[in-house]
């Protein structure tokens, strides 16, 4: 019989780092996503808390930390990432297992605002865009979730088939400010 | 050119894909005849002025918007959600 390995959709393209800036893959982990049934969301947020502790988060917002996080991804979708979902969340929306399909980076590091300028088409300056805040947006050509994890990390999702065309662009991004800097 | 999600917020035109008038949500019933399907699937006023259409937040949170705006001076005056539209249709 064929063994199966599992490999991670960044496997063999990071780490990588450019002057203060840093490009990690996050461990895959499961990633379930949610959509609450028509009138169940705030039935769904109540059974979020009670199983995982964390709260539906609005749009444009997620909840928890490293290791269990809900993150908005959408209308009326969000993505529970890190814990097994639990059994009394499906009487109030549909759950969808995604763990493989997503490449989930961390970028981090004074100057990540500066690379992510160079990409994505939204102020994700930490002005207005602070820890606990995430967009649906473009980098690029592609599409992408952005959360804001830390006062200079930022957690960037893309669908596992751009994995390798996402390390390109911020790599190059990340290698463009580098060199700025180093001028 | 600025589109403001209502759910995003304001955002960059190239996160948008452009559909069509918005007369889709105006689909005739089945039994209408053949004039106004006709009517529905091929005429198209084409306005120095205001016009509502269909866009699509492709690059944001996937909602359908009705964008209504001026296509003389590019001036975007509302946006709300195609289901919003739909449903004060009813
Ligand atoms: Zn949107």
């Amino acid at each position: 019989m064929a063994e199966m390995n599992a490999k991670s959709p960044c496997d063999g393209l990071l780490p990588i780092a450019a002057g203060d800036v840093h490009l990690s893959e996050i461990p895959m982990t499961l990633m379930t996503s949610i959509s609450p049934f028509k009138g169940q969301t705030a039935a769904l947020s109540e059974a979020l808390k009670a199983a995982h502790g964390m709260a539906l988060p609005a749009p444009n917002r997620a909840t928890g930390r490293d290791g269990a996080r809900v993150v908005w991804i959408g209308r009326e979708q969000v993505m529970l990432i890190g814990p097994e979902p639990a059994a009394s969340l499906e009487a109030h929306g549909a759950l969808t297992d995604q763990s493989d399909a997503w490449a989930v980076v961390r970028l981090y590091g004074e100057g990540a605002e500066d690379v992510l300028a160079r990409l994505v088409p939204v102020d994700l300056r930490a002005a207005v865009f602070k820890r606990g805040h995430t967009v649906r947006t473009m980098l690029q050509h592609m599409s992408v979730s952005i959360t804001r994890v830390g006062d200079s990390a930022f957690q960037i999702m893309a669908f596992r088939s751009m994995a390798k065309t996402l390390v390109h662009e911020v790599e190059t991004a990340m290698k463009g400010v580098a060199a700025r800097d180093a001028s | 050119m600025r589109i403001t999600c209502p759910i995003c917020g304001e955002r960059d035109r190239r996160e948008f894909y452009y559909v069509g008038d918005a007369v889709a949500l105006s689909r005739p019933d089945p039994d209408d005849g053949d004039i106004a399907w006709d009517d529905y699937v091929h005429n198209r006023d084409n306005p120095a002025g205001v016009t509502r259409d269909l866009w699509y937040h492709e690059g944001g949170c996937g909602a359908w918007l009705v964008v209504t705006r001026n296509t003389v001076t590019h001036e975007v005056l509302q946006t709300e959600l195609a289901s919003d539209a739909k449903e004060a249709m009813a």
